[in-house]
C-alpha cells in the first residue's frame, strides 16, 4: 500500500518537474509542450471522439500481427526444434532474416500490402515472429532430461511426449516470448503506419507532426504506451494462470508486472 | 524355485568415446525370481545405471541378451515400473495426476485406475494429499508419489535407482521401512540399485556386489534375516557380518 502511494508520487514529481522546468526556462510549446497541455490535448481529443477510431485501428493491427506472427513462430520453431536437420539447412537464413532490420523493409511492405490493414498486419507479425521463434525453439529443448526418460520408460510415443512433457516444460520460454512478441508487434504496426496509412495512431502522430501540433502527439504517446501497458498486463494475467506452477511465479513479481 | 521375471545373461555395453570404446559392464549375469526383492550395490561409476538403463530398455546392449517374462527386452516396455534418483514428478500435474501418468501414456482408462491410485496412494501414507502439487510436498513425499506412480500400471517388474539417495539420512531410513512395508504388502518383484551396503542388506533377499571399470559383478549374498525387519536389525551380529562381507570387495586391500 505504502509502495504503491510512493510510485504514485514518482509520477506526479516527475510531471511536476517537467511542468516546472518548461515554464521556468520557457520552451515553446512546439518543442517540449508542458504536461498540463498534453493534457488538454488528450481531453480535446477524447472530447471530439479522434482517438477511438484510430486506436482501434492500431490495436487491431497489433493483435493481428502478434497473433499470427506467434502462430508463425511457433509452428516454424516446433519444426525446427524437432529436427535437427531442419535447423540445420534454415537456421542461419532465418538468422540471417533477422539480423536485417525488418523497420527498413516497411516501405516495401507497403508497397506490396497496400495502405490498409493488411501492410500493418505483416509488419507488427514480422517484427513480433522472432523473438518467440527462439524462445520456442529453446523452450522445447529445455525438457529435463530424466522426464524425457521416464517417459520413454513407459513406453511414450515422440506425440506424448511432445504433448505432455516438451510443450509444458517450454511454456515458461515461449510465454516471455509472447511478452516480447506483444511489444515488437506495436512497434512492427507503428512503423508500418508511418511509411503510409489511412488510420491508426502511428498516422496520428505522423499527421499533428507535421502540423507542429506537439502537445497533440505527446497524447498520443500517451496513450499508446498506456496500450502497450495494457496489453502487457493481460499477457502476465494469462502467464500467471497458465504457470501457476512455475517457480519463478512464485517467487514474487518479475520485471514488467504491475502488481 | 519360483519364476524368473527377468534374466540377465551375459550382458555387456561400451561406450563410444573419441578415444575409443570404454567397457561400462562386462558379462552380467543375474535372475530376478517372481516376488523376489533384489538389491544391486556398488560404487559411484560402476555402472549401475548402465544396467537399469538396459533393463528399462532405454539403452541397448552391446552383447548379451536381457529377457522378461520370457521375452528380450529390445526397447521401453509397458509392464516396467522405474523410480528414479529423483522424483521426476510434473510439476503442472497434481499428485493424483502425476500417478495416472502412466495411465495416460498407455491408454489406460482413467476411469478404471482412479480407485487403484486412490489406494496406492493411501498405502504410501500420502491420503489426502491427491490434489496438491509436488512442489508442495517434501522431499520424501515426492519419492512416494514416484514410487506410486510406477506401481500404478501394475508392472510386472520395479526397477528403482538409488531412490532415496538425494533424501537426508533420518528420512531414508524411515523410506526404507516404508518400502519394506509396501514390498511385504504387494510382493512386487522389486530390482534395487544403491550404493549403500546396509540399505541393501535391509532391504534385500539377495544383493549383487558389483565393481567399477567395467562393471563387473563379483559376488552374490543371500540374506536370510527374516521379516518385517526393523531398524534394530541392523545392529545385530548377522547383518553386521553380511555388511562387512560386501565391504570387504570395496576396501583398498593392502597389496593388492
Amino acid at each position: 500500500m505504502k509502495r504503491q502511494v510512493l510510485r504514485a508520487a514518482v509520477l506526479v514529481v516527475s510531471l511536476a518537474l517537467w511542468e516546472g522546468a518548461v515554464r521556468a526556462l520557457r520552451v515553446p510549446a512546439f518543442i517540449l509542450p508542458p504536461p498540463s497541455q498534453v493534457l488538454l490535448a488528450l481531453q480535446r481529443g477524447a472530447a471530439s471522439n479522434i482517438y477511438l477510431p484510430h486506436l482501434w485501428v492500431t490495436l487491431l493491427e497489433t493483435l493481428l500481427g502478434f497473433a499470427s506472427g506467434s502462430l508463425l513462430a511457433f509452428l516454424l520453431g516446433t519444426g525446427l526444434a524437432a529436427s535437427r536437420t531442419a535447423e540445420y539447412f534454415f537456421y542461419p537464413y532465418i538468422v540471417m532474416f533477422q539480423s536485417m532490420p525488418k523497420v527498413a523493409l516497411a516501405p516495401l511492405i507497403v508497397v506490396w500490402f497496400g495502405l490498409g490493414l493488411t501492410s500493418k498486419v505483416v509488419s507488427a507479425a514480422l517484427v513480433a515472429f522472432f523473438p518467440l521463434l527462439v524462445n520456442t525453439i529453446a523452450g522445447l529443448r529445455s525438457a529435463d532430461e530424466d522426464r524425457v526418460n521416464l517417459m520413454k520408460s513407459l513406453a511414450a510415443s515422440e506425440l506424448q511426449i511432445f504433448w505432455m512433457l516438451r510443450l509444458p516444460s517450454a511454456l515458461p520460454f515461449i510465454m516471455a516470448g509472447l511478452e516480447v512478441a506483444m511489444v515488437f508487434a506495436l512497434v512492427g504496426a507503428i512503423v508500418a503506419e508511418f511509411v503510409g496509412a489511412e488510420a491508426g495512431l502511428g498516422m496520428l502522430i505522423q499527421s499533428r507532426n507535421f502540423s507542429m501540433d506537439v502537445a497533440g502527439e505527446f497524447a498520443v504517446l500517451f496513450i499508446l504506451s498506456l496500450m502497450g501497458l495494457l496489453l502487457n498486463w493481460g499477457l502476465v494475467s494469462i502467464r500467471r494462470r497458465v504457470l501457476f506452477w512455475d517457480p519463478s511465479e512464485k517467487a514474487g513479481p518479475l520485471a514488467g508486472e504491475i502488481p | 524355485m519360483a519364476r524368473e521375471v527377468i534374466a540377465v545373461r551375459g550382458v555387456a555395453c561400451e561406450y563410444a568415446t573419441p578415444r575409443g570404446n570404454v567397457p561400462a559392464l562386462e558379462a552380467i549375469d543375474l535372475t530376478v525370481a517372481e516376488g523376489e526383492f533384489v538389491a544391486v550395490v556398488g560404487p559411484s561409476g560402476c555402472g549401475k545405471s548402465t544396467l537399469l538403463k538396459i533393463l528399462a530398455g532405454l539403452l541397448p546392449t552391446t552383447r548379451g541378451e536381457v529377457r522378461l517374462r520370457d521375452v528380450p527386452v529390445t526397447g521401453p516396455r509397458r509392464d516396467i515400473g522405474v523410480v528414479f534418483q529423483s522424483p521426476v514428478l510434473f510439476p503442472w500435474r497434481t499428485v493424483l495426476d502425476n500417478v495416472l501418468l502412466p495411465v495416460d501414456v498407455q491408454r489406460l482408462g482413467r476411469g478404471a485406475n482412479l480407485r487403484r491410485a486412490l489406494d496406492l496412494l493411501a498405502l504410501v501414507g500420502l491420503s489426502g494429499f491427491e490434489e496438491r502439487y509436488p512442489w508442495e510436498l517434501s522431499g520424501g513425499m515426492q519419492q512416494r508419489v514416484a514410487i506410486t506412480r510406477a506401481l500404478i500400471h501394475n508392472p510386472a517388474m520395479l526397477l528403482m535407482d538409488e531412490p532415496f539417495a538425494a533424501l537426508d539420512a533420518m528420512t531414508r531410513e524411515s523410506m526404507n521401512l516404508e518400502l519394506q512395508r509396501i514390498w511385504l504388502e504387494r510382493r512386487e518383484t522389486v530390482l534395487f540399485i544403491t550404493h549403500s551396503i546396509p540399505e541393501a542388506v535391509f532391504l534385500a533377499d539377495r544383493v549383487f556386489v558389483m565393481t567399477a571399470r567395467p562393471g563387473r559383478i563379483l559376488e552374490e549374498v543371500a540374506v536370510r534375516i527374516p521379516r518385517p525387519r526393523a531398524l534394530e536389525a541392523t545392529a545385530a551380529a548377522e547383518f553386521g557380518a553380511l555388511v562387512q562381507r560386501i565391504r570387504g570387495h570395496f576396501s583398498p586391500r593392502a597389496g593388492s
